[in-house]
């Protein structure tokens, strides 16, 4: 069953288009991820499908609401992690969960929930002393504290250091094993890639590819990429003409790694010559993004 | 699965606005402590001899004004600011984004404040009372309670419609002390207007509303007073201010920091020049 049904979406913004006609479904208990680079639109179609922006055209059915009349109902089923914001510094963990709560209908407990987000040793702290990744998992526990069945996430780990954001990762995950939807943005391919059913690339405002972030672009099945370097007299004896020769360096681009390789290391044990530097490569999520972005960000 | 009652909401937000209150001392120390500080220290200045023209003595003026003056910081000045802060913040963007229906919010932030108003009079009374002989008199207590709540809740309003024009926190603190300050001089706060005050300043006194909240509330402290002399007329221009201000305040009220929330829209002007 669909959860959340964009059809044509289209935001303008005076003349500039913010985002420009997108379509995309999200399956329930699914993470689905809108990966871009920074105003792309991300936190724009997302902000519309929590309600905080109308639309300027398109269809969107979120959980059987139409975002856009802010129902009550509606804000009682989702859980909305804003991009930028902050809690309240002068209350404690506990406090500020449990203020949060007793708005919704059906809660989450308090003591689970600190669990959850790993705040155990923090739960009768200020929050104005918890650390940024901290203060980013506490935000994380108000979005999910009324125990939605979809869960905004506008760049959770933006900002964060390694650890912190493993530990966020993991905290994302177990989300997802308790059958929660998820709608998370990003500008990390590997957040992508690690947290990710779906995928979405979005790009000046368009969805330019899609799929999960082993098929995306075409990964699954484009070319793999041999590479080595040889001295230049024997180039011309490969038993396979090379895609590309730059100097000592040669590269085949196939559809059929094993036997291309199996040919060319045979013919080089055969001659006793070495394949300086081999390397056998499939283009990563971050090839695909940046060929799909054009590094637009710089 | 039930929904919260409102009643239930109401003081789960007001509790909440009562704790961040108390758990930020610079408000309460300007709400609670200094006003208390010019009472005193105009008591003891002064002297608290009879003022011949007032016929009462300094406590007898400055309890009740400074007690106005307290409440109208606990309610006016402090929801501006607080609340401009908190949208700077985007508090209230994720206020925003949770089921709690806006109106409960303002409810909450208006009962908060005018419990901190009741605490901040109650404290000023008792001090003139027990070091310098503050008489009050029973038959005006009807009087002065609904003078006070009529004003305070009218303050209150006042204070989100601050807070809803304000540009930011700082813009909201700069307002709200730059409007309260030179008004309080005026309006017989601080000091009795000289008869020859020019008239355009009287005018300008006559029109805002601290003049009609500290006039009756002073009044009523009076040897002279009586049940009497009651006035409906500068309560009623309370209720006006307090009315339209709520109105002017719902009806521009933003939920979102200057940015646009999130700097998603600054963000893609840039990547487009870039």
């Amino acid at each position: 069953m669909a959860v959340v049904t964009v059809a044509n979406l289209t935001k303008r913004y005076g003349d500039s288009e913010a985002v420009a006609g997108i379509d995309f479904t999200i399956e329930e208990g699914e993470v689905f991820a809108l990966l871009g680079p920074n105003g792309a639109g991300k936190t724009t179609t997302v902000e519309i499908l929590e309600g905080y922006r109308d639309r300027t055209a398109g269809d969107v059915d979120v959980l059987g609401y139409d975002p856009a009349g802010n129902a009550r109902a509606f804000k009682e089923q989702i859980g909305v992690v804003l991009q930028e914001s902050s809690v309240e510094r002068d209350l404690t963990v506990r406090e500020a969960i449990d203020t949060y709560g007793r708005v919704y209908p059906k809660r989450l407990v308090t003591g689970d929930l600190i669990d959850i987000v790993g705040l155990g040793e923090k739960a009768d702290a200020r929050v104005k002393t918890l650390s940024g990744g901290q203060k980013r998992r506490l935000e994380v526990a108000l979005g999910i504290v009324g125990d939605p069945d979809l869960i905004f996430l506008d760049e959770p780990t933006t900002g964060f250091d390694p650890s912190a954001r493993r530990q966020a990762w993991e905290m994302i995950s177990n989300l997802s094993t308790l059958g929660k939807t998820i709608l998370l943005t990003t500008h990390y391919m590997d957040e992508a890639q690690n947290l990710a059913d779906r995928v979405a690339v979005i790009n000046n405002g368009l969805i330019v590819a899609e799929g999960t972030p082993d098929t995306l672009g075409g990964r699954e099945t484009a070319h793999t990429t041999i590479r080595f370097s040889l001295a230049e007299a024997s180039i011309g004896d490969l038993p396979l003409a090379p895609t590309l020769v730059e100097g000592p360096v040669v590269e085949y681009r196939t559809d059929e790694p094993t036997a291309v390789l199996h040919t060319l290391t045979g013919w080089a044990v055969g001659r006793r010559v070495a394949l300086e530097g081999l390397t056998v490569a499939r283009p990563s999520l971050e090839d695909v993004y940046l060929e799909l972005t054009d590094g637009e960000e710089r | 699965m039930k929904r919260p009652s409102a009643f239930a909401l109401v003081a789960n937000q007001t509790r909440y606005e009562w704790r961040i209150f108390w758990r930020t001392p610079i408000s309460a120390f300007f709400t609670i402590f200094f006003p208390l500080l010019i009472f005193v220290v105009f008591s003891l200045v002064f002297g608290n001899e009879r003022i011949d023209y007032l016929g009462i003595t300094t406590a007898q003026f400055y309890a009740p004004s400074l007690a106005v003056f307290s409440a109208v910081s606990a309610t006016y000045t402090n929801i501006s600011i607080s609340t401009a802060y908190q949208r700077d913040e985007g508090i209230l963007k994720r206020v925003r984004g949770t089921p709690l229906p806006a109106w409960i919010y303002f409810v909450g932030k208006i009962l908060s404040s005018i419990a901190i108003a009741v605490i901040g009079t109650l404290i000023m009374i008792g001090v003139g009372i027990v070091f310098f002989g503050l008489q009050v008199y029973p038959e005006t207590i009807p009087t002065l309670l609904v003078v006070f709540f009529v004003g305070v809740a009218a303050f209150a309003a006042l204070g989100l419609l601050v807070a809803a024009l304000a540009p930011s926190g700082p813009g909201a603190t700069a307002i709200a002390n730059a409007t309260l300050l030179p008004l309080a001089f005026v309006s017989g706060v601080f000091i009795i207007p000289s008869e020859d005050m020019p008239t355009w300043l009287n005018a300008v006194a006559n029109f805002f509303p601290l003049k009609h909240f500290v006039e009756p509330f002073v009044a009523a402290f009076s040897p002279a007073a009586t049940r009497s002399s009651f006035s409906w007329l500068d309560l009623g221009y309370l209720v006006l201010w307090g009315v339209v201000s709520l109105i002017l305040a719902i009806r521009s009220f933003r939920w979102e920091p200057p940015t646009g929330g999130g700097g998603g829209r600054s963000r893609r002007a840039s990547a487009k020049s870039a």
